[in-house]
């Protein structure tokens, strides 16, 4: 808006000052339009090709979407999907609410019980997988170390169980986000306007009652973003799955995110491969796209 | 506090709330108790002991190890981290100065396009760029991963700046142009001395996210150039000969102590990034 309107005269140096900013934005403009739009709409084509270990341009249709949703392996990764990121989503924002407000009755060392809860989400999924991937180790993990506790009938082999083997990958996941979400809420906590909560005790409210009722209403934009962002950690994860399971026992952990890498970049299906890849983005454009608006239209009312 | 103390009723609910939290804490720090623990064992140790039994005999013979394995590898994502890390801040923050305070026809909509990269899940661009890479001789190269790194870090390195420099007055950039000070005096001179708090976040998400990664490091690298997360997923994932859980979790720790202990020295600005990252605009 505020252009260099002001100098009248124009100069080499004031005309160089003019085109420099766009010169300066000009390589990143470049960098994000071919490298974010253009690859996205590659990737769009070749999943219309008979594209196998090489990139090959033979049009193919929609042959490799009709393929991928007739590919068992594909519905197991969406079905396991939908258990993960529900559960993931669900537990991490229960956990997270939860901690965040018993956090904010004026406790002692809160600065060090913030710092554990959060510690995880400083380390790589992959830290994360090795670790939990040896907690839940049928045999010797947590089903070991229960028993030898005196717990004599404890089994704990989802590991191994493919109709559980989910349910271990939702266990770290939560460990890792958790705190995250709690963090996120905190600082919510944190800007609720004190007198509101006074008041609401002085009308005899009991405090359960007014967190409930008047607190944690009040923080849904804080509660959406939380959404966004678990939803989208839940989309592209593929860094857990390959450190905890590998996708097995056989393929029944896969997620999207893991179906992908394997057929494009090991199995040589490249077609069906940049298919799944643009389902993907399907899902994230699904649940962006109505966050976006949203954001939008509550700032324009403001 | 003192005022509550008459009331048992209230101490009672303090202490339940104090209990949940500990025991919270507990099952947060369990996890990194047993990598620690099983690290300095022996691998008779592990197998007749439990997760959390202290090590009969504490031993280091995990830790050496697992560093002769990932050492190389341990160098590989240092080469990789800083030179992405220090290239995209440097970008986002030349960037952020010219989105916030240089605004011309399109950079709006060029912002636009940024956010929703933000969002872009890899997968879709993973092919095309690997061909990219692949023709610019870089395949199998750390440098080749430093590159992906600072262009697919751009959007969240230029989005911290932006959003940091909306919010410094225009008054102060209109009377320095008045002054007859150009694009890059004011940057330097003005922008950048006041910049310290968001530069500190943006290395430290940076720092974070490239360390972590692990889809780029398995995509765009092989063998001897393979960041260390890669590495720890071979160590961990390999079927052949006994498993050794003492190196596995010493391992597991080489790749996650260097986040940990920026994340404890500068927890600050990391927790401000996150909460930057998550609620943009």
């Amino acid at each position: 808006m505020s252009s260099v309107a002001v100098f009248s005269k124009a100069s080499p140096f004031d005309a160089l000052q003019r085109w420099l900013p766009k010169l300066v934005l000009a390589p990143s403009m470049l960098i994000v339009l071919v490298g974010f739009y253009g690859y996205i709409l590659w990737t769009f084509v070749l999943s219309f090709t008979n594209s196998t270990f090489m990139p090959s341009y033979k049009w193919a249709g929609l042959q490799q979407y009709t393929r991928l949703l007739d590919n068992d392996r594909w519905w197991v990764a969406s079905k396991n999907l939908a258990v993960f990121g529900g559960m993931f989503i669900g537990i991490s924002l229960v956990l997270g609410v939860v901690l965040a407000v018993l956090l904010d009755q004026r406790i002692r060392r809160e600065g060090f019980i913030r710092t554990v809860y959060l510690y995880p989400m400083a380390l790589s999924m992959i830290v994360t997988g090795t670790a939990w991937k040896w907690l839940l180790n049928p045999g010797l993990g947590l089903d070991k170390m229960l028993r030898d506790w005196g717990w004599e009938g404890f089994r704990l082999d989802w590991l191994v169980d493919p109709s559980r083997v989910v349910y271990c990958l939702v266990i770290a996941a939560v460990w890792q986000s958790s705190g995250f979400v709690m963090a996120l809420f905190l600082a919510g906590l944190r800007g609720v306007d004190q007198s509101i909560i006074r008041a609401a005790q002085i009308d005899g409210a009991s405090l359960p009652t007014i967190y409930l009722r008047v607190v944690l209403p009040s923080l849904r934009p804080v509660f959406f973003s939380a959404v966004m962002i678990l939803a989208h950690i839940a989309i592209k994860s593929f860094d857990l799955v390959a450190a905890m399971t590998a996708g097995g026992p056989g393929y029944s952990s896969d997620l999207p995110a893991m179906f992908m890498y394997s057929f494009t970049f090991s199995r040589g299906q490249m077609g069906m491969g940049s298919a799944s890849a643009i389902l993907m983005l399907g899902a994230i454009l699904a649940i962006l796209v109505p966050y976006l608006y949203s954001e939008l239209r509550t700032k324009r009312h403001e | 506090m003192n005022s509550q103390m008459g009331k048992p009723s209230i101490s009672i609910s303090r202490v339940a709330i104090y209990a949940v939290l500990l025991l919270a804490v507990v099952v947060y720090l369990v996890p990194l108790i047993v990598m620690l623990l099983t690290s300095f064992k022996s691998p008779e140790d592990i197998s007749t002991g439990n997760l959390l039994s202290w090590p009969t005999v504490v031993t280091g013979m995990g830790w050496v190890k697992a560093w002769a394995t990932v050492d190389g590898y341990f160098w590989n994502s240092v080469k990789i981290t800083v030179p992405a890390v220090l290239i995209s801040t440097a970008i986002g923050a030349i960037n952020g100065y010219v989105l916030a305070m240089w605004r011309f026809r399109g950079s709006q909509l060029f912002f636009g396009l940024l956010l929703f990269g933000c969002f872009l899940p890899f997968q879709t661009v993973l092919l095309p760029a690997s061909f990219t890479v692949g023709k610019m001789g870089l395949a199998a190269s750390t440098t080749g991963l430093v590159f992906v790194h600072v262009v697919y870090g751009l959007a969240f390195t230029t989005l911290f700046f932006r959003n940091y420099y909306v919010s410094i007055p225009d008054a102060l950039v209109k009377a320095a142009r008045l002054d007859g000070a150009g694009f890059f005096t004011i940057f330097g001179r003005i922008i950048l001395p006041m910049s310290t708090p968001i530069i500190m976040v943006c290395l430290i998400w940076q720092f974070t996210q490239i360390w972590n990664d692990f889809l780029f490091g398995v995509v765009f690298s092989s063998g001897d150039s393979q960041p260390i997360t890669v590495a720890l997923n071979n160590l961990v994932n390999t079927s052949t000969g006994a498993k050794e859980y003492n190196v596995d979790m010493a391992a597991a720790m080489i790749a996650g102590l260097p986040t940990l202990l920026v994340y404890v020295l500068a927890g600050k600005y990391f927790l401000r990034g996150l909460t930057a990252g998550a609620v943009k605009g």
